[in-house]
């Protein structure tokens, strides 16, 4: 009975909801263009990180990013750790790596003065996090037009795409077709996933992919210096620094892989085993 | 009928005895170790199996989880985040956890098709069947509420879009919905009050289930196991012993799952989830698309395949409880589906009905299956995707008065009178399987 009714109240809803279907604004994307060399860390079972690019990647973000973009779930000590972009065997322990203390020693982060309560700052141990560039949310907001840059930890496995939609965003900025009218203080970037269709005044059939972002262009040939001398282009800048957020976002893919490895064998060797045993006991069972 | 035999159990030791007669616990497990199983059981049986130890994955790396958890809206994505880069294997323990909610979701469905296929639901396992829909429905409970917690964007809008569902019932009473609401969210929006009462019955819910699978496995043993042939028991002959003989495919069985398991969880561990739960809740940003887990998909589409709110809710229950019936519905007299071509053809039509329902609520209700045109703006136009779940819908709910009247009507198979010689069965099993193990063992 209560089936009969439901299926007649789906009947009759059928018919009351005729066909009108809402229409509503669509973000769209540009397809992305593929890196130069791909992004071998991919790779499901294989990839690893090329820790070259990790630590050009850390320049860049160093250098460029951080002006204006937190990574607040990143210590300094991350980029000592094992598959970290400047781990060394010799220092196993990442607290006490060289090369972190002396990343870290170089900012000053901002502490209370113990003797007296007052705000101060220190160089930063590796146990300190990244810092935020600003001192809160708000203050992000009113230093970038109105738009907080948005934290870059996960940032990596926080868009469709990954790290290839980094590489497109970074590279990807293109003069506005002149019938779209660029709001003041944001930029045409086809591959921003946006509704650009209220700016146009071209043919409605031909509204171009993308959105406007409110980070101008940023990476453009020789922003950085490589230390090991690879040309920087604007292309190697972008791929380095998303294999870094690449990494940033997932510091224990590495682990992650190796491990998968060693579960897959020892899997498939004990389902071996255990369908020995299945025949062997089943074997005079007429089934 | 079959069930338990008198007890074989002979307490060897002194302290055994003495145990026996206060409190015959190891007699239950010599008992349940030696349960006389049906000898023609599938592989598909061992998804019991499965699932039993899924609910164990799940409870063992849960309660691992809570002790590194904070269920605070300001705190719990960090501390997920904390998880996976500062705890030991935390990463390990997460991700078995987020892809072993998945892993549980398909051994149940898979679970559930083979007792519709086989008519394990009918006489005498009617109370076993309704057991396994409440674990189901438990299931779909824990596993939205656990999906919340890691609190991203689209944590948060799975809650406020699912919690939203009872204000349809302000269009029964006015203020029933909202109430309800209200009451479910512990404020006037889905907030931290919301998460924190989400986690604890998260935490809850699991032992929950626990109990009604002790329920589920007590009530397959008053009837016994059903088999691929439908055919009880009839003799000793037909059965063997749990142990050895079903531990060890099962155990054969859960090995195999885990290769699948641990590939998502080693190589793919995100492939199952969305880019948008891995930016922090943020109620004032609306992801662009909110799609479920994919094992929630076909009743997504249900729900929205009618522009009718208050229908939709209740046809996207309705899918649920129709399950409970079914033991009712089912008018055949022949179990398994081995013996009844047609009711086979309509099943497997209900599968791929089910499996179509969770393509379109994965899709955007105005995406097109067919495109035929274009609108001034360029938008297609053709066979949309609402069209296609109401189609597709309406054959879910369909297949259960098919299966009313089929039962009445059709002419099925001759099934054999017993398992040990299903000679009438002709398809069912390669007769002298036993000399052929014996070849190649």
């Amino acid at each position: 009975m209560a089936r009969k009714t439901l299926i007649a109240a789906l009947f009759a809803a059928l018919a009351l909801g005729g066909l009108q279907a809402p229409a509503f604004a669509r973000t769209t994307q540009a397809e992305f263009r593929p890196v130069p060399g791909g992004f071998g860390f991919e790779q499901p079972i294989f990839g690893r990180f090329d820790q070259a690019s990790l630590q050009r990647g850390y320049k860049v973000y160093a250098e460029v990013c951080s002006a204006c973009h937190s990574m607040n779930l990143m210590y300094y000590r991350n980029l000592c750790q094992p598959n970290g972009p400047f781990f060394d065997p010799k220092h196993p322990n990442p607290n006490d790596a060289p090369v972190c203390k002396a990343i870290a020693s170089s900012i000053k982060v901002p502490d209370v003065d113990q003797d007296t309560g007052d705000p101060t700052t220190r160089p930063a141990t590796p146990a300190d996090h990244f810092l935020n560039p600003y001192p809160n949310k708000i203050a992000a907001a009113a230093g970038n037009g109105g738009a907080a840059p948005p934290d870059l930890s996960v940032m990596a496995r926080a868009r469709e795409g990954g790290p290839l939609y980094i590489y497109n965003i970074l590279t990807g900025y293109t003069d506005a077709p002149a019938a779209l009218t660029v709001p003041d203080g944001k930029y045409y970037n086809p591959y921003f996933p946006g509704d650009v269709s209220s700016a146009w005044s071209g043919p409605k059939d031909k509204v171009p992919p993308g959105g406007f972002i409110a980070m101008p262009l940023q990476l453009v040939p020789g922003r950085v210096t490589f230390d090991d001398g690879t040309p920087s282009t604007a292309e190697q800048e972008a791929k380095d620094v998303a294999t870094f957020l690449a990494w940033a976002a997932e510091p224990k893919q590495t682990e992650r892989k190796e491990a998968g490895m060693a579960v897959m064998i020892y899997l498939l060797l004990l389902a071996g085993v255990l369908y020995g045993s299945y025949r062997t006991i089943w074997r005079n069972v007429g089934h | 009928m079959s069930g338990h035999p008198p007890s074989t159990y002979e307490p060897k030791t002194g302290i055994e005895r003495w145990l026996d007669t206060r409190l015959p616990i190891v007699r239950l497990a010599a008992d349940l170790m030696d349960f006389p199983t049906p000898k023609n059981l599938n592989y598909w049986w061992t998804f019991g199996g499965i699932l039993a130890v899924c609910l164990v994955t799940q409870i063992v790396t849960g309660v691992i989880l809570a002790m590194h958890y904070v269920p605070n809206a300001d705190m719990a994505f960090n501390s997920v985040e904390h998880i996976m880069r500062d705890v030991n294997y935390g990463w390990l323990i997460r991700y078995i956890h987020a892809n072993g909610a998945s892993m549980f979701f398909l051994a149940v469905y898979i679970h559930m098709a083979r007792g519709m296929y086989y008519g394990s639901y009918k006489a005498p396992r009617e109370v076993l069947w309704l057991l396994g829909c409440v674990i189901y429905l438990l299931m779909m409970a824990t596993a939205f509420m656990g999906y919340v917690l890691p609190w991203g964007q689209m944590s948060f809008a799975g809650a406020v879009v699912i919690t939203n569902l009872f204000s349809a019932f302000d269009q029964v009473i006015p203020g029933l919905g909202t109430a309800i609401t209200t009451w479910l969210w512990g404020g006037f929006a889905v907030g931290g009050a919301t998460l924190n009462r989400f986690f604890s019955l998260h935490y809850l819910m699991p032992f929950m289930i626990a109990g009604v699978v002790v329920l589920h496995i007590w009530a397959l043993h008053v009837p016994g196991n059903n088999n691929p042939i439908g055919v009880e028991v009839k003799s000793k002959e037909d059965t063997l012993p749990f142990h050895p003989y079903y531990t060890v495919k099962d155990g054969f069985a859960i090995v195999v799952f885990f290769i699948l398991f641990a590939w998502f969880v080693f190589f793919a561990p995100e492939a199952l989830g969305h880019v948008d739960n891995q930016v922090m809740a943020n109620p004032l940003v609306t992801p662009a698309h909110i799609v479920p887990e994919w094992y929630f998909l076909p009743f997504y589409a249900i729900l929205r395949s009618i522009p009718q709110k208050l229908f939709g809710v209740l046809a996207m229950f309705g899918a649920i409880a129709v399950l409970f019936v079914l033991p009712w519905i089912d008018t055949s007299k022949v179990r398994s589906m081995r013996y009844r071509p047609t009711a086979r053809i309509f099943f497997l039509m209900f599968v791929a009905a089910a499996i179509g329902l969770g393509w379109c609520g994965g899709k955007e209700p105005d995406d097109m299956v067919i495109t035929m045109g274009h609108t001034a703006t360029g938008d297609p136009t053709g066979f949309s995707v609402v069209w296609f779940s109401r189609i597709l819908a309406l054959y879910y709910f369909g297949y259960f008065a098919i299966l009313f009247f089929l039962g009445l009507r059709e002419h099925p198979l001759p099934v054999p009178a017993n398992i040990s010689t299903p000679v009438l069965g002709g398809a069912a099993m390669p007769a002298g399987s036993a000399a052929q193990a014996e070849k190649k063992g």
